[in-house]
């Protein structure tokens, strides 16, 4: 007998022996948010949340001071050198005047660990929890590696992409792609169960949030 | 130093891995009460994080409709395990994942050896994991020659130190700043030498330590918070970027499961994710949370691996009270409000589950071989107060399952011991009311002994617990019940 | 109303004070109480020690005392309480004996700890009582989350005449007695009691009340131990006593006999 059969046989057995009735899940909990997604109201919770988390929050009113907000932010840093998913809007650049590296054809994971930094989009995020959310597959965002091994992460978030809470977010997500749902920068709580933000990932992470202010 | 009597961790030489110690709880607890640094450390991280998750649960106003929808979801998933497993390996297999069955641990630690020496690698990156802890996975690879990296902080500082973990969450709860520094300025080969106790700077060690060995790794080993059966999607929480960097980076990604940890569907995550962090950490959410579905062609490992394992869950399973215990999300929370486990510590369960779900899932588990088995002690590390059902995020009713295993370890007694002997003779008395006033009559008989105001001490083993520590009034110069007839009699002779 | 009590078998032998100041404040308040003298013991120990089977025919004991004989059933006790109403019904159904079951979730639905009897189904937070003392109140585990009595007791204790309520730092921690705990893992529970006995002690209390007795046993027992000349009084007492028979806690372990 594979392991495969013996072990689901035995959890057959114990399953039927212990019980097979599925009871009806109660959905009382809320499925919708507080906050209408892309309210204002709802943006400023996320303003809230995310700074609560330690990230640095760049509000602007309309996508024409992108370009302007992410080249101060870049320039507040000291970052000479960026990468970006292949898919990011080029007008989001037009302000930085340092090195732009874009990731298609893939870059090695060393001249990842040689870039200053990495600007993104982002595919939702989420105001009650300070949340955004990274698609490998949005031509916005990239493959994984390129949020992750520059230790500082710019990202560019949308008042159409914020919902109140996670289960309006996961409706919006597709499972099939890698997903990483980001809420700060990196962080542990593993001396004392004291909190400390910066770790292995992005030690630095700035959100610039567009919509009404 | 806590824990140096406990030595380097060896491979298990129980197939079923780190589900067992070697002593009992009280004799266990007994090292644990009288170390002063470790009550510290304890008592100090369990109220930091109690209050931490208090509040962010305060803040949401349907936190009892989630815990009431992922009570019933986990119970949904109980009722339909084998089938669901076999979604899972089918919409896993769909998406270009390999999926492996363990029936024990010794069979996915092979599983996993194999895996590793068929890439090649001598070295792999490991994402915390309960599943790989359990099954003592590190202790495997090290005697195929295969170096497992811990990149988490706190099971990198246990591994560091030959330690063992003392907590799901924080490995490494029974440490606090200044032991952390001396072990990292002991056990790290590059360390900067002027490494102070703060915690920034030690996070910052750990970052300089490991980040090569990320850079350059080929195989990365993680377990999973949650499996999604209908989209074959599986879910790591961490807050580090460890696990980002395990997950993302290597050629060959290898995930240990227990076969409980499955979801039904996609939006099923919309529970979760909010139950655990906040229950976890005490965060509205955790940095970060990586799911995937198989392989993605162009981003992250090209070979994936899941590997399913039983180890003892279908033991569990088969009880329809005690399958409860497979609800456990291991967010931690039962064992930051329990109050022994507050004074004692993780090590003292033995197990590598420690706590209230430790003391209800490691026996089960296991099973119970007797009454001098280690794990027949753990039900009765708990005086029932009942604070960890009040916490469990998905209401495991853990008081409840604590009865159970006790009746469990009575049920394995196979000579009547001490206790057996007492409970049967207070339970005869208690039966029959005679019986019952005549043993009142007997108790009265302590007033000889209590002649100042208060009983100091009385003989026998049980007494020598309980006066270690307390005094016991004399008894009652008249029960409630001659009280009761007295004062019936008076009435009668009024009227 | 007519009330059967439960008077359980440590308040019947042991703290006779608890029961007693049941009945006297009851029929304060107009009620007739009786006391069905065959009654022993809820099987509250032999059920959480794990001795299952030979708490069953405790249960049925019970059940057969205590069918039929009153409106509703008090127990100055949270533990027995919650033993009545989350446990007999599991240890019948465990032994087989549905019919049991039945009979004994019919019970627990008319059983009642003596705060919840009195705010909950007499519908009184001011019994009229006097206590001129400075008191602090520990709700006991299974009176708070077994049976979420809630403020009851509170509510019942800030209407006493003369009574100083303070507050007691970290309230809803266990103080360790547990039971068998106690003794089985005597050193553990001597830690949660310590920790207990600090907070008390913080008040400057001159007495700890609380809905059961066995747990006040385990703290009177260590502030005994300690001389710390604080006094451990169960809830009931304090009710029953007034201005016309004041209750004095002069006895070094409350021994008001």
């Amino acid at each position: 007998m594979t392991a495969r059969d013996e072990v689901l046989a035995r959890l057959r057995a114990a399953r039927d022996a212990g019980g097979s009735t599925s009871p009806a899940v109660p959905r009382e909990y809320r499925r919708t948010g507080t906050l209408p997604p892309g309210s204002a109201a709802a943006v400023a919770r996320l303003d809230e949340t995310l700074t609560d988390y330690k990230a640095a929050v760049h509000r602007v009113r309309t996508e024409d001071e992108v370009p302007g907000a992410i080249a101060a932010v870049l320039r507040d840093a000291g970052a000479t050198s960026i990468v970006v998913p292949a898919g990011l809007p080029a007008a989001w650049l037009t302000a930085y005047d340092g090195e732009v590296r874009t990731d298609g054809p893939p870059l090695s994971v060393a001249d990842l660990d040689a870039t200053d930094a990495v600007v993104t989009g982002g595919a939702v995020a989420i105001a009650d929890t300070g949340t955004f959310v990274l698609d490998a597959r949005a031509p916005d965002q990239g493959r994984r590696a390129i949020s992750l091994v520059p230790d500082h992460h710019v990202c560019v978030l949308r008042a159409d992409a914020v919902v109140s809470s996670v289960p309006e977010a996961l409706a919006r997500l597709d499972p099939d792609g890698p997903l990483t749902f980001v809420s700060g920068p990196s962080a542990t709580s593993d001396i004392e169960l004291d909190r400390v933000e910066g770790v292995h990932g992005p030690r630095r992470l700035d959100v610039v949030l567009v919509g009404p202010v | 130093m806590t824990t140096t009597h406990l030595g380097m961790p060896t491979v298990a030489s129980d197939p079923h891995g780190h589900l067992r110690g070697t002593e009992s709880f009280p004799v266990a607890a007994h090292r644990a009460l009288a170390d002063t640094q470790l009550r510290q450390n304890l008592g100090h991280a369990t109220r930091t994080i109690r209050a931490k998750r208090a509040a962010v649960v305060g803040e949401v106003d349907d936190w009892e409709e989630l815990r009431r929808a992922g009570e019933c979801l986990k119970a949904d998933v109980m009722a339909r395990l084998p089938e669901l497993l076999e979604q899972l390996e089918a919409s896993v297999t769909a998406r270009g994942g390999v999926v492996h069955w363990a029936r024990d641990a010794e069979e996915a630690n092979r599983i996993v050896v194999d895996l590793v020496q068929e890439t090649g690698a001598d070295e792999v990156v490991k994402v915390k994991s309960m599943a790989t802890q359990e099954t003592g996975l590190n202790e495997a690879l090290g005697a195929a020659g295969i170096a497992a990296l811990e990149t988490d902080l706190a099971e990198l500082i246990v591994q560091l130190s030959d330690d063992r973990p003392s907590h799901f969450l924080v490995p490494a709860i029974h440490r606090n700043r200044s032991e952390i520094r001396d072990i990292f300025l002991r056990e790290m080969p590059d360390v900067d030498p002027d490494l102070t106790d703060e915690p920034r700077r030690l996070a910052m060690a750990a970052r300089a330590h490991l980040r090569r060995k990320f850079l350059s790794a080929r195989v990365g080993i993680s377990g999973a918070n949650f499996a999604v059966a209908d989209s074959g999607t599986i879910s790591v929480v961490e807050s580090e970027g460890n696990g980002r960097m395990c997950l993302t980076l290597p050629d060959t990604l290898i995930t240990v499961m227990g076969v409980e940890k499955i979801v039904p569907t996609w939006s099923d995550l919309e529970v979760f994710l909010q139950l655990l962090p906040r229950s976890s950490t005490g965060e509205r959410m955790n940095p970060y949370t990586s799911t995937w579905s198989g392989v993605t062609p162009g981003d992250g490992p090209q070979t994936f691996h899941l590997v399913l394992l039983d180890n003892g869950r279908s033991n569990v399973l088969a009880s329809p009270d005690g399958r409860q215990a497979l609800h456990c999300i291991r967010c931690s929370a039962c064992l930051n409000v329990c109050p022994v486990y507050e004074r004692t510590g993780g090590h003292a369960y033995g197990s590598i589950y420690p706590g209230p779900i430790g003391a209800v899932l490691s026996p089960q588990l296991t099973g119970i071989s007797g009454p001098d088995d280690v794990n027949a002690s753990l039900p009765y590390a708990s005086t029932l107060c009942g604070a960890c059902f009040d916490a469990c995020p998905v209401r495991i009713d853990i008081p409840h399952l604590l009865v159970q295993q006790r009746a469990a370890a009575v049920d394995a007694h196979t000579r009547p011991t001490a206790q057996d002997v007492a409970m049967r003779a207070a339970a005869a008395a208690m039966a029959t009311p005679g019986r019952f006033s005549l043993a009142e009559r007997v108790v009265k008989l302590g007033r000889l002994l209590g002649r100042s105001g208060r009983i100091r001490s009385v003989p026998g083993p049980g007494a020598a617990a309980w006066f270690g520590a307390r005094d016991m009034p004399p008894p009652p110069a008249e029960t409630f019940r001659e009280w009761w007839a007295r004062r019936e009699r008076t009435r009668r002779d009024r009227t | 109303m007519r009330i059967a009590l439960v008077a359980t078998c440590l308040g019947d032998a042991m703290f006779p004070q608890a029961p007693r100041a049941t009945v006297e404040l009851l029929e304060r308040l107009g009620h007739e109480v009786v006391f069905p003298a065959d009654q022993t013991c809820c099987g509250q120990a032999h059920v959480n020690t794990g001795y299952l089977d030979m708490a069953l025919p405790l249960v049925r004991h019970h059940v057969d005392v205590f069918t039929g004989v009153a409106d509703v059933v008090v127990a100055p006790s949270g533990s027995c309480v919650g033993c009545v109403r989350h446990q007999h019904a599991m240890v019948a159904r465990r032994g087989g004996d549905e019919g049991l079951a039945r009979a004994a979730e019919d019970l627990a639905g008319r059983t009642y700890e003596l705060s919840e009897l009195l705010v909950d189904v007499l519908g009184v937070t001011d019994v009229g009582a006097y206590y001129p003392h400075r008191v602090t109140y520990h709700p006991t585990c299974h009176s708070l989350r077994m049976l979420r009595v809630g403020d009851k007791p509170l509510r019942l204790l800030r209407e006493v005449r003369g009574l100083t309520l303070t507050e007691l730092p970290d309230a809803e921690v266990c103080c360790g007695f547990g039971g068998t705990f106690a003794v089985k893992n005597a050193e553990t529970s001597t830690a949660m009691l310590a920790d207990k006995m600090a907070n008390v002690l913080s008040t400057h209390a001159e007495v700890c009340t609380a809905g059961d007795t066995s747990c006040l046993m385990h703290i009177g027992g260590g502030l005994s131990r300690l001389r710390s000349g604080v006094r451990t009084v169960h809830l009931a007492e304090i009710l029953a006593s007034t201005e016309e028979s004041p209750r004095v806690p002069d006895a070094i372990m409350s021994e008001a006999r």
